[in-house]
């Protein structure tokens, strides 16, 4: 059977329409295949960035009907082929050309994070002990592929475009990487609180219902962060118990 | 290191559904460079979503506002309570009023004479901010009725956005301590199913009995707990907030229970919102005659 694709083009620095492009579909394809064979067969100049094909290298990111998917991750199966199909770049950052977006915002913010700082080693041969447990907990945060979905569906940056205060989901995930890491001896929050603004979140798992990974990014990672910023910074009897410690 | 500093005026071309808007970029010191962007529809409730996504938030806002408008309703009527041994979870502990229940007898005198008592109004702030100050119920309510967003990638009604950054939101830090009242609720709430368990015998004693009440008051208890042991700030505090916490087999423990509640904190909160206000109803319609309660044993 045939699909239609409504597939965004652009032009360097122009403007862009929504153009239809009728191409066959066969069980088993998904979105990134559609417009592989679009490219092929009657769009040579369109845009794509792409990978893996396998949810992995988080390249194919764009809004698929209007929802933040992996393209090579969204089977046809799961799509109305009644209705032609939208494809559209990420619409929090800028973009380059047809489906590809200027994501390089993401890798300057991840710089403004504190590194990694490992307490001092606890064995005489420079060697670590950590429970199984402890590191199963940020296990989770490494699962990210940076695919920059969740930045792309977080409204703080989509409506409101705090990209200059707030460092999005991505970034919170990886924070708390770090922060809840038990090697780690950094101190973050400070920067959560007042740099990276960590109170912008307002908890509406946009985030975490987009993430290809199924991470839990708000319960698992942003909610304990905005608690040890509580802890620091407004529970008065945390405070004070510090100050006795 | 580029960055992205401005949206640069207003929108400069439009083309049907979207809005195309100038971005600049920074570079080095000077600005670079001006590429454009697919901005994200403005308009409220603008998307390109094709789902019924406004069922969600409509159905949030449809619950929340009935419980919300029954609760006042039921707090303010101080009648029909209680019935037997059974006590509304809306008004449980009764700590002035005129029933069997009260703590420390009728009405205080203190009372000011303009303001209508009941006991229910002296209980229901506390669970009430400790739903309202919920993360799961910040995030429901955030998107039902402030529209921010109304859903995931949808336009939103209004540019300026504080989030919990400021005042007022900024007070939702509160929540932990909600959280300790709350455990204190579960407990007198686990206490009024053990006076649930226990009926007049008509000799002016009591005698033990299980009526169809008790068990709406033992579910209602179950949810209410495993809503409350699941909490955000809960789980921080039993254990979260360390990042070695298996060194504390005990903390260990908790995090454990507290983070399997966790996951299911959505499902638990609403089924106890449901429950709660079951349970006040039944007990309202036996108290008032047009609900029996049926006797198991």
């Amino acid at each position: 059977m045939d699909a239609t694709f409504r597939l965004w083009r652009s032009e360097p620095g122009g403007a862009g329409a929504l153009t239809d492009y009728k191409t066959p579909v066969s069980e088993g394809m998904v979105v990134l295949d559609a417009v592989h064979r679009i490219q092929a067969e009657q769009a040579p100049d369109l845009a794509v960035r792409w990978n893996c094909k396998a949810g992995k290298c988080g390249s194919c990111s764009a809004e698929i009907n209007g929802k933040p998917r992996l393209m090579c991750m969204t089977r046809l199966s799961t799509l109305d082929l009644n209705k032609p199909v939208i494809v559209e770049p990420m619409k929090t950052f800028p973009l380059i050309k047809d489906l590809v977006t200027d994501v390089s915002w993401n890798f300057s913010v991840k710089k403004t994070i504190q590194k990694f700082k490992p307490r001092q080693p606890d064995a005489p041969d420079g060697t670590w002990r950590m429970a199984q447990k402890d590191i199963d907990r940020v296990q989770e945060h490494r699962k990210c592929i940076e695919c920059f979905l969740c930045q792309d569906v977080c409204h703080v940056l989509r409506d409101h475009g705090k990209h200059d205060e707030f460092i999005g989901p991505r970034f919170l995930l990886y924070a708390a990487q770090l922060e809840m890491n038990p090697l780690d001896t950094a101190d973050r929050l400070h920067d959560l609180k007042d740099k990276h603004n960590i109170g912008y979140c307002n908890i509406t798992k946009c985030c975490t219902a987009v993430c290809p990974e199924h991470i839990k990014i708000t319960d698992n990672a942003i909610i304990p962060l905005k608690e040890r910023v509580v802890d620091r910074f407004y529970d008065p009897v945390t405070r004070l118990l510090r100050m006795f410690k | 290191m580029w960055r992205c500093v401005h949206l640069y005026g207003p929108t400069v071309e439009r083309t049907p559904g979207f809005v195309i808007v100038n971005w600049f970029i920074y570079s080095k010191g000077a600005f670079m460079q001006v590429i454009r962007l697919t901005a994200a529809p403005h308009g409220f409730g603008e998307t390109v979503r094709r789902d019924n996504w406004w069922t969600t938030p409509l159905l949030v806002f449809v619950v929340f506002s009935s419980f919300i408008v029954y609760a006042t309703w039921a707090a303010f009527q101080n009648a029909h309570y209680e019935y037997g041994p059974y006590l509304s979870p809306f008004y449980a502990p009764v700590l002035w009023g005129d029933s069997a229940h009260a703590w420390f007898g009728p009405q205080p005198t203190w009372w000011p004479a303009l303001l209508p008592f009941s006991p229910a109004l002296l209980i229901l702030p506390f669970p009430g901010l400790f739903r309202f100050t919920c993360y799961y119920y910040r995030g429901a309510y955030y998107k039902a009725f402030w529209a921010d967003p109304p859903a995931c990638s949808v336009g939103e009604p209004r540019k300026r956005y504080l989030g919990e950054n400021s005042f007022p939101l900024i007070l939702q830090n509160v929540h932990r301590y909600f959280f300790y009242i709350a455990c204190i609720f579960v407990v007198l709430l686990s206490y009024d199913v053990w006076l649930a368990l226990w009926f007049p015998d008509g000799a002016g004693g009591t005698e033990f009995g299980i009526g169809v009440g008790t068990l709406v008051l033992l579910v209602n208890v179950v949810l209410i707990a495993s809503y409350t042991f699941g909490c955000h700030s809960g789980r921080h505090i039993f254990g979260g907030r360390n990042d070695e916490v298996s060194k504390s087999p005990l903390l260990s423990a908790c995090y454990d229970c507290t983070s399997s509640l966790n996951r299911r904190h959505m499902l638990f909160a609403w089924c106890s919102l449901f429950s709660v206000a079951f349970a006040d109803i039944y007990v309202r319609l036996c108290s008032m005659g047009i609900w029996s309660d049926w006797r198991i044993l």
